[in-house]
């Protein structure tokens, strides 16, 4: 089975055809899909700017990523959801959309960027969480993290402006 | 609202240069649309970290005053930001937006946000704990905002679809 089969199923389920064909399905999923992302952006990009150096410096680092990486991660749930369904109704457009693609690229970038710090920087934050400016590669794991989401949230944008007419700009 | 008067605007808008300027070069539209999200997502971050604060949720281990102090810069530098890229969008499709009932009910919900955020945030410069000192009104304060942003964003996104 190739994956253009598999993306004609998944627009074949009735959840999908809800979305395409509904009145009003798409832009509302769509709202909550941008209200969710920058609450993601909005909320990683705090900690990503303590990590730099950059803000937040007065307070250690673990009470930031304390009371801001909780909303991240409902954010990051909500807007995986809501993403998926709006994936759901066009499937095989988007799978063969460069943006689209390049969106989950520096999404997967954003993701190993995360991984590498929880698992390996993080490990000695008890040593620099007071500190101002914490080391280069925490400070290069923000910048990266900063990087990788700006490029999620321009390539999602453009996605919207390379479809067919009548999925809205 | 389409009043003779604001179809009219409108077309004065779209026959000037600019309009025209921003209407022949694609990636201008999705560029520009790329820096408001952005600003949205910088603005209303920061707005729910003071207003979780307010409602005593998050950041508990900090003043509201100085929460405060953190963010309210943060979204006093978005505004200008996305005023600034609101109009280009504007002026490249002037009668997308402003004849658009999404777009007219996105500015009358964002006049009404920022008395509430003006009023809310005034007392503190003079009395950091006004807020510590009226819980319930505080917290129904924090969610008119949260409520008031989450619409702005949702009459923004739904202006694409009339």
């Amino acid at each position: 089975m190739d994956l253009d089969t598999v993306l004609r199923a998944i627009e074949a389920t009735a959840i999908a055809t809800e979305i395409r064909e509904g009145e009003s399905s798409f832009p509302w999923i769509e709202s909550i899909h941008v209200l969710a992302i920058a609450l993601v952006v909005g909320s990683i990009s705090i900690v990503d700017l303590r990590l730099l150096g950059w803000a937040s410096i007065e307070r250690a680092v673990r009470r930031v990523t304390g009371s801001v990486l909780p909303v991240t991660w409902i954010a990051f749930v909500v807007a995986a959801v809501s993403g998926a369904l709006l994936f759901s109704s066009n499937a095989l457009t988007y799978g063969h959309n460069t943006w689209f693609l390049l969106k989950f690229g520096f999404l997967a970038a954003a993701g190993v960027n995360m991984l590498v710090f929880q698992f390996g920087i993080n490990g000695s934050v008890a040593t620099w969480d007071n500190r101002t400016t914490p080391p280069p590669s925490a400070r290069l794991a923000g910048a990266l993290s900063l990087l990788f989401w700006v490029a999620v949230i321009t390539c999602g944008r453009w996605v919207g402006f390379t479809l067919q007419p009548g999925l809205g700009g | 609202m389409k009043t003779k008067a604001l179809l009219d605007f409108c077309d004065t808008i779209d026959a000037t240069a600019l309009s025209q300027a921003i209407q022949a070069t694609k990636w201008v539209v999705p560029l520009v649309q790329t820096v408001h999200i952005l600003a949205i997502a910088a603005l209303l971050s920061s707005v729910l970290m003071i207003n979780l604060r307010l409602l005593g949720v998050a950041g508990t281990d900090q003043t509201l005053a100085r929460v405060s102090e953190r963010f309210r810069p943060v979204v006093w530098w978005s505004l200008p930001v996305l005023l600034a890229s609101g109009l280009i969008l504007i002026i490249g499709e002037p009668a997308r937006a402003l004849t658009n009932p999404f777009f007219q009910l996105k500015m009358c919900l964002l006049v009404v946000v920022l008395i509430v955020t003006l009023l809310s945030q005034r007392p503190l410069y003079g009395d950091s704990r006004f807020w510590d000192n009226r819980v319930a009104t505080g917290r129904a304060i924090a969610m008119l905002s949260l409520l008031l942003w989450s619409g702005i964003v949702f009459a923004g996104r739904w202006i694409a679809y009339l």
